[in-house]
């Protein structure tokens, strides 16, 4: 195994990391200031990445596709919030996990009313399709370094727009104490949809953005809706650091874990046992991270409360 | 007789009269269905101890879904291909036989419902769901990556497996099988729920900290609720891999857990026989539904929606007021 496939993993593994990041922030955030589980996270991916492939498919533009994706993702968000989820702030748990199941169905089978069952394309638009050579000769596809770029700097901007500005101060004090902040003044229906919605548009923008590595159809977004579940409960839930900590830990855990394992089973047994038992491993190494995880730290690395 | 009584007794006449008219009217397909309804009912009576009882929202109930259907999968395949399962240190051969199959689906959904919940019940509330989550996964994702029973293709059984004294291929008999075992678990449930262990696993849902007060383990409550409701939940897997003849990877899917919770709700939650309503509506909406249009899971996800929005006791909740629990 070469130095240049470990560095390309390591690469991939970031480039997962940063996507599942653009999901697992929305749903940090949803969670810590509203205190809502949402399942539906997954479909404002799906509508994001569906509305990316239209919008490319009939403009051509790239860019165009990925301003659709966040916009109708947003607006599918405020929708959602102001129809339904609006009235979930205040149930249980059950019962959040349960509208929310319930939206996946209405969002999974309109879509595919829409748009058919046959997957959609997207394609990585020409100035960033190809490799390029890095330092060190390794062979990379610039794609994937632009999304590990784009990965970082919502990741930068979000981190200052939390930090720094009024709205993101507000977002803070509502994740402590809600009541508070309405008596101070601060319109937090309105904030929650806010809030809904900036969740919303980054869903969107990583349905379209991975949309164009893989294909964009029903369904897609539950899978990486449990991994960015994995991501905040391992980071913590209501804390962006968290998240990002945790996104890079479960995109390297996988990559890594399905490329090392087999390997590292070869040591101890035959060759081909060794690629079965090591990729089974590896399908469950991040399941088997977050249960390490939350059985040493049962409120995540990041979390405050029970 | 009460209100809920009456409406119980009247769902378990349709449960029975319902096979018996399509036995007579020789409708096999109907009592499929029917068979069908029974099983997940039993699962999710199962899933009810823990949710309903002991307020753990497991999205993770399909483990032990899967681990009966594998129960029943593997067992069945290597009797089927005449090789042990497993040759040394001593020889184990696999079995088509029913009561052994059920039994070994149940032992082993029960230590695995231990040490999940040894490991998730240290965490609680959002973190639970979660962690629950995360196990189902790793079964799902395990059996996929697992070439050695069929892997994602999943397993066939070509013949069902047998029960002494009964034809289980005839339709009718073989619910009735199921619909026993169905009965079994209510009975169990509700003698549970009268119980001073029911009882005091209420009394932790509700609040842990007076349970604690008077010397009793939370912890430990909730643990063996946990296994009780997986072992439940194996026997339903392994009855529904023989009923399908088959076994797949989708039987831990954690849409599967979340359906369990669906028929719950649906039928109306904090009743003993709720969960049977809930997947009774469940498998005739989808029978009726999936004839009319391919979308059907876009009605049941509306009507799940209005259920949990605005009417919280499901069918139960409707017909008779709301729960007093």
């Amino acid at each position: 195994m070469s130095l240049i496939l470990i560095i390309e993993q390591i690469l991939n593994g970031v480039q997962f990391g940063v996507m599942l990041f653009l999901m697992a922030s929305g749903l940090t955030l949803i969670f810590g200031v509203m205190g809502l589980i949402n399942l539906a996270h997954g479909s404002l991916y799906m509508v994001g990445a569906f509305a990316a492939a239209g919008v490319a498919a009939s403009s051509g533009s790239f860019l165009l596709a990925l301003m659709a994706a966040m916009a109708a993702a947003a607006m599918a968000g405020v929708i959602m919030e102001m129809i339904v989820i609006r009235r979930l702030y205040d149930r249980d748990h059950l019962e959040q996990v349960l509208a929310t199941f319930a939206l996946i169905l209405v969002f999974s089978e309109g879509t595919r009313f829409v748009f058919g069952s046959f997957p959609l394309f997207l394609d990585v638009p020409g100035v960033l399709s190809g490799p390029i050579t890095l330092p060190g000769g390794i062979q990379y596809p610039l794609y994937r370094l632009v999304l590990i770029a784009v990965g970082l700097s919502v990741a930068l901007g979000l981190g200052l727009f939390i930090s720094k500005t009024r709205v993101g101060i507000q977002i803070r004090a509502g994740e402590n104490d809600r009541e508070m902040i309405a008596a101070l003044g601060v319109d937090i229906a309105k904030l929650y949809t806010l809030v809904f919605a900036l969740g919303a548009a980054l869903a969107g923008l990583a349905g379209a953005l991975v949309g164009a590595i893989q294909s964009v159809q029903i369904g897609m977004g539950e899978p990486i809706l449990i991994l960015a579940f994995v991501v905040i409960v391992i980071g913590g839930i209501g804390s962006i650091r968290g998240a990002l900590i945790g996104s890079l830990l479960v995109g390297l855990t996988d990559t890594l874990g399905g490329i090392f394992l087999p390997e590292l089973f070869k040591f101890f047994v035959a060759p081909d046992v060794a690629q079965t038992v090591g990729s089974a491993l590896a399908s469950m190494a991040i399941y088997v991270l977050m249960a390490c995880v939350l059985i040493w730290r049962p409120t995540g690395l990041f979390g405050a409360r029970a | 007789m009460t209100r809920e009584t009456l409406l119980n007794t009247l769902l378990m006449a349709l449960l029975i009269g319902v096979p018996l008219w399509a036995w007579v009217a020789d409708e096999p397909f109907t009592i499929t269905l029917a068979t069908r309804a029974v099983i997940f009912a039993l699962a999710a009576v199962g899933l009810n101890i823990a949710l309903g009882l002991g307020g753990l929202v497991s999205l993770g109930h399909a483990v032990y879904f899967g681990i009966g259907g594998y129960a029943m999968g593997i067992l069945a395949y290597h009797a089927q291909t005449y090789t042990p399962l497993m040759a040394w240190p001593f020889v184990i051969e696999g079995t088509k036989f029913m009561p052994v199959i059920w039994l070994v689906a149940m032992v082993v959904s029960a230590v695995v419902a231990f040490v999940i919940g040894l490991l998730s019940l240290r965490t609680s509330g959002v973190y639970f769901i979660m962690i629950t989550l995360a196990f189902g996964q790793m079964f799902y994702f395990f059996t996929i990556s697992w070439p050695r029973y069929g892997g994602e293709d999943g397993l066939s059984i070509y013949v069902r497996n047998g029960f002494p004294g009964l034809n289980t291929l005839d339709p009718i008999q073989f619910f009735a099988i199921c619909l026993a075992l169905l009965c079994a678990v209510l009975w169990l449930n509700a003698r549970i729920v009268k119980s001073p262990f029911g009882l005091a696993l209420g009394a932790a849902r509700q609040v842990p900290q007076r349970v604690e007060t008077v010397g009793l383990d939370p912890f430990r409550l909730k643990l063996v609720a946990l296994v009780i409701s997986g072992t439940i939940c194996g026997l339903a897997g392994a009855l529904f891999a023989d009923l399908n003849r088959f076994v797949s990877p989708t039987m831990f899917s954690w849409q599967m857990s979340g359906e369990l919770i669906v028929f719950i709700i649906l039928g109306g939650l904090g009743r003993v026989f709720g969960p049977v309503a809930g997947a009774t509506l469940f498998v005739l909406l989808e029978h009726l539904l999936g004839g009319v249009s391919d979308y059907f899971l876009f009605y049941v996800g509306l009507l799940l929606l209005l259920v949990v929005l605005f009417t919280p006791g499901g069918i139960y909740g409707i017909l008779l007021g709301r729960s007093k629990s």
